[in-house]
């Protein structure tokens, strides 16, 4: 696979997004994040610095939280990608989106599907953290509007209530 | 009855007087001892499960059948004028379907000497052509297609040099020599120089600060749509009225044919209070084209042409007599807000309200330069004005030896000196004891004699003053459903402020049904009556009212009929927990008397009223911080800051409390680590990303104590509720750099305070030791 040239033009690849598979046709200079914003209108990831700054484009990339503008599409062949869409079940919020709206984990909200998947990323790793790894795990995620205690209150409350949904 | 009145406005530092018409507002104020069920509950926001679900749809988000994606060429150099462009190369590229240069626009001006796209360039980033095609990589690839030469001009970047008679003119029609945007603000009280010339001592400052960039984390936008001769426009904006009036006048059609929507915001921070050119460009080209129009900034682009907080240099002296009391202030202030804003910031206002002192004089002037337009950045001018102000209040009271908090308090303003009036309500004094207590400012030390080593820690303080009264005119409608479900409509924003939540929770008081009976759209100019732009902290205290007066005109109406119903005058009936009461026998639900009413609607409809004419409304609060600086590598940590402020009313803490910390930690960026940098020799910005401008991270954040001061400001409208957006980004600067010069003994006078500005300071002051 490695080896393999592909491009220039479009090139065929699969992705599995939120379970489903999807074949694409993408350049090979298409990000992950537009490939899924534009080919895909699955405009829950935001794209707001395109330079691996900031993490509001953040999805989980076969069980690894990843820049998703800092990631190709075609580099993702094969790969099962879950987005912000694909968190919720039927209707029903994650315990991870339902601590940020109880906690107030956000502002505006556009850095939001981002942290969401990185409190996602870092609980499946470390399902009890303290709020210090909390910061160190989540200081990948800018939040302008600075809601910054906030979001660490949310995933300290979510790791709370997947807990006790175990239980 | 409506009936045209004058109101006095407070807007971002400027009063204004102006007409509007008021319907009369008679409803009693939700006083203190108000037994307020909602209102006052930390209720998570009402479209937080849109927002945490990717499922909100922000205007990046639209998407419409057969839409165009736009990219746009933007100018190399900071001042420069085209010889030539040639797009016949890109217009012929596959997927293509149009691009403008300035040869299109020349009937459209923008700013008041310019044009939507100018054969003039005055800045790097400035609008050279826009390409519209099927999707953004072909509309990208054709920016390389277009063949432009440049006659490059002599351009001026720093504000001291813009001032110098011998600097290249910007701007047309000016005399040469003059990059003055006006003639210099003045305002004095007093006799400011036999102050001085009395005065036991004087001290003076001079301080620079740097050009912050707001970084929205949604960047400007708009999608535009025309359809026959209507235009619909998603735009991420604060102002949607504002902007279609802009596009309607510009666009020479009636305000009836243009819908702007902005339903989720991923905020604003002031730069979106107006029509933007991105907006335009998608508009023209949607009705050259007959599709749909996407035409959104990226990152680069945002911070090159989308607005900058300005920088300035401000001068503070301050006369005093030995005990401490104020005799005079000058303050002077030079800003620049690039090649196009007119700069009219309120620098001065700290100086000229926030003491007790009878001799002021504030000149403030603003000089155009070829950087990307300025624009009002949460609380412009106050910012700049409180770090200067009040680190001259801790010089002072250090050269006195004086503790600054009591400084503070000896120069207390009891009333509005400026327009000589009593301020409706001021707490400072309790938020000063308050914040001390909390931090525990007993414990603060004298500063180090000599440039510390190590790790030191240090606490400092710094008040605010600001509007927040709120103005009309703002209408909203409340109607009721069959169903006993109520619509809240009123054309007001979000920016991520939480106006949704705390608006809902104002009409479900009003009403007496829970929160989740009621349905808000804002945003919206074709569905919801007017409100004004969303900036100058005006939502809360000019929206609140005006739901709550929307919801009680609902109110009076269903228990008109209800009353018809249970046989009892209305006045005797009263709603609680969805039930209608009239004191005697169970009452009937609200549901009941929907079911009744059925498709004959009830429509309340409110106003907000005008503002009080015998007091000024204002905020204040104070906040304390504590910082550690690490001499060894001259980086500031700040640990902790307590921020009580008064707002009157408390809506809804728990956002409250959101942004208060949000206004805290920007302002601790522009403090110690925000600053655009614009290479002087090239003029070009070299940091209009999110890698080199350094925003705070979750690691670099205080602890923040939010303390909200005061009651209910009864004397301000009728919720008793004030605006809380800009005041909490007011003082932090201020009480770190003071928090940092009692650490260290050396006051630091420039920001941000990057770590190579404090080991710069502590070397200085080494050497003179």
């Amino acid at each position: 696979m490695q080896d393999e040239v592909r491009g220039p033009g479009s090139v065929a690849i699969r992705i599995t997004v939120n379970g489903r598979e999807h074949p694409l046709e993408v350049e090979p200079r298409m990000t992950l994040l537009d490939a899924i914003r534009q080919k895909l209108n699955l405009t829950g990831s935001k794209r707001v610095c395109d330079s691996g700054a900031c993490g509001a484009c953040t999805m989980i990339v076969d069980g690894r939280a990843i820049y998703a503008c800092m990631t190709l599409a075609i580099a993702c062949d094969g790969a099962s990608v879950t987005t912000i869409e694909g968190l919720s079940g039927e209707g029903e919020l994650h315990p991870i989106q339902k601590a940020f709206v109880e906690k107030d984990g956000y502002q505006c909200g556009f850095c939001t599907p981002g942290q969401v998947l990185a409190a996602k990323a870092l609980l499946d790793r470390n399902p009890h953290p303290s709020r210090d790894e909390i910061r160190r795990g989540m200081s990948g995620n800018l939040c302008r509007c600075g809601a910054y205690l906030k979001i660490i209150d949310s995933v300290s409350y979510a790791a709370e209530l997947i807990a006790k949904a175990g239980e | 009855m409506a009936k045209l009145v004058r109101t006095k406005v407070e807007f971002e530092g400027h009063i204004r007087e102006q007409e509007a018409v008021v319907e009369e507002d008679n409803l009693p104020v939700w006083t203190a001892e108000a037994a307020l069920v909602e209102v006052g509950e930390s209720r998570p926001r009402v479209d937080g499960p849109a927002r945490v679900s990717g499922s909100a749809e922000y205007t990046q988000d639209v998407r419409l059948p057969g839409m165009l994606w736009t990219a746009i060429l933007r100018s190399p150099h900071a001042h420069a004028r085209i010889s030539s462009i040639d797009v016949s190369v890109a217009l012929e590229r596959e997927g293509v379907f149009d691009v403008l240069t300035f040869k299109d626009t020349q009937s459209i001006p923008w700013y008041s000497d310019s044009f939507l796209l100018d054969r003039t360039l005055r800045f790097h980033g400035d609008e050279v052509a826009c390409v519209a095609a099927v999707d953004e990589q072909t509309a990208q690839d054709a920016l390389l297609d277009i063949r432009v030469t440049y006659e490059t001009l002599h351009h001026v970047s720093s504000v001291n040099k813009a001032a110098e008679p011998t600097a290249p003119q910007i701007r047309p029609g000016r005399g040469p020599g003059s990059n003055r945007t006006t003639e210099p603000v003045t305002y004095s009280r007093g006799d400011v120089e036999t102050a001085f010339a009395s005065a036991d001592v004087t001290v003076r400052g001079v301080y620079e600060t740097s050009s912050a960039l707001h970084n929205s984390f949604e960047t400007h936008g708009s999608v535009a749509r025309w359809e026959q001769d209507e235009l619909t426009v998603w735009d991420s904006t604060q102002n949607i009225f504002g902007v279609r009036a802009s596009l309607a006048n510009r666009l020479s059609i009636p305000l009836s044919r243009v819908r702007v929507i902005s339903r989720f915001m991923g905020g604003g921070f002031g730069s979106k209070n107006g029509l933007g050119k991105c907006t335009m460009l998608a508009a023209m080209i949607s009705r050259r084209t007959g599709r749909p129009v996407r035409c959104v900034l990226d990152r680069e682009a945002e911070n090159l042409a989308a607005g900058h907080r300005p920088p300035t240099t401000v001068t503070v002296e301050m006369a005093a007599a030995a005990d401490g009391t104020l005799a005079g202030i000058k303050l002077h202030s030079i800003l620049s807000s690039g090649a196009y804003g007119d700069g009219g910031f309120q620098i001065g206002g700290p100086a000229r309200e926030l003491y007790q002192c009878k001799n002021v004089s504030t000149i403030q002037e603003a000089v155009y330069t070829n950087t990307g337009p300025g624009a009002a950045f949460r609380a412009p001018g106050y910012v700049a004005g409180t770090f200067a102000l009040e680190s001259t209040m801790d010089m002072l009271a250090e050269r006195l030896g004086i503790d600054p908090m009591e400084l503070r308090r000896k120069n207390y303003a009891a009333q509005n000196q400026s327009r000589e009036m009593a301020y409706s309500q001021k707490h400072l004094l309790e938020s000063y004891a308050e914040g001390a207590r909390r931090i525990g400012w007993q414990d603060r030390r004298d500063p180090p004699g000599s440039p510390p080593r190590g790790k030191v820690r240090g606490m400092g303080m710094a008040s605010q003053v600001w509007g927040g009264g709120g103005a009309p005119p703002s209408y909203a409608l409340c109607r009721l459903n069959a169903d006993g479900s109520f619509d809240v409509l009123t054309g007001t924003h979000d920016l991520g402020t939480g106006t949704k939540t705390v608006m809902t929770q104002i009409a479900a008081e009003e009403l007496g049904v829970s929160v989740d009976r009621i349905h808000i759209t804002i945003g919206d100019t074709l569905t919801c009556p007017y409100s004004l732009l969303s900036a100058g902290s005006l939502t809360v205290p000019s929206v609140g009212p005006t739901v709550r007066a929307a919801a009680a005109d609902a109110k009076r109406q269903l228990l008109e009929i209800a009353g018809s119903i249970m046989d009892a005058p209305p006045d005797a009936l009263s709603i609680s927990d969805g039930t209608i009461h009239s004191g005697q026998g169970d009452g009937i639900t609200v549901d009941e008397v929907a079911k009744r009413v059925g498709n004959y609607m009830i429509i309340g409809k409110g106003a907000r009223g005008p503002n009080p004419s015998d007091v000024s409304v204002n905020t204040f609060g104070a906040q304390f911080a504590e910082v550690e600086v690490d001499c060894a590598t001259g980086k500031i940590a700040v640990l902790r800051v307590v921020a009580a402020h008064e707002f009157g009313r408390v809506l809804n803490p728990l956002t409250l409390s959101s942004q208060i910390e949000g206004g805290v930690f920007q302002g601790m960026g522009y403090g110690v680590m925000e600053q655009r940098i614009v290479d002087e020799s090239s003029g070009r910005v070299v940091n209009a990303n999110l890698t080199e401008y350094k925003l705070p991270t979750m690691l670099d954040v205080p602890i923040v104590d939010s303390v909200f001061m005061g009651p209910p400001d009864e004397k301000a409208n009728n919720t008793g509720a004030k605006g809380a957006g800009e005041p909490p980004i007011i003082p932090p600067a201020a009480a770190i750099a003071n928090a940092v010069a009692n650490a260290i003994g050396v006051r630091i006078t420039r920001l941000p305070m990057t770590p190579q500005t404090v080991l710069e300071a502590l070397e200085t002051k080494r050497s003179e030791a």
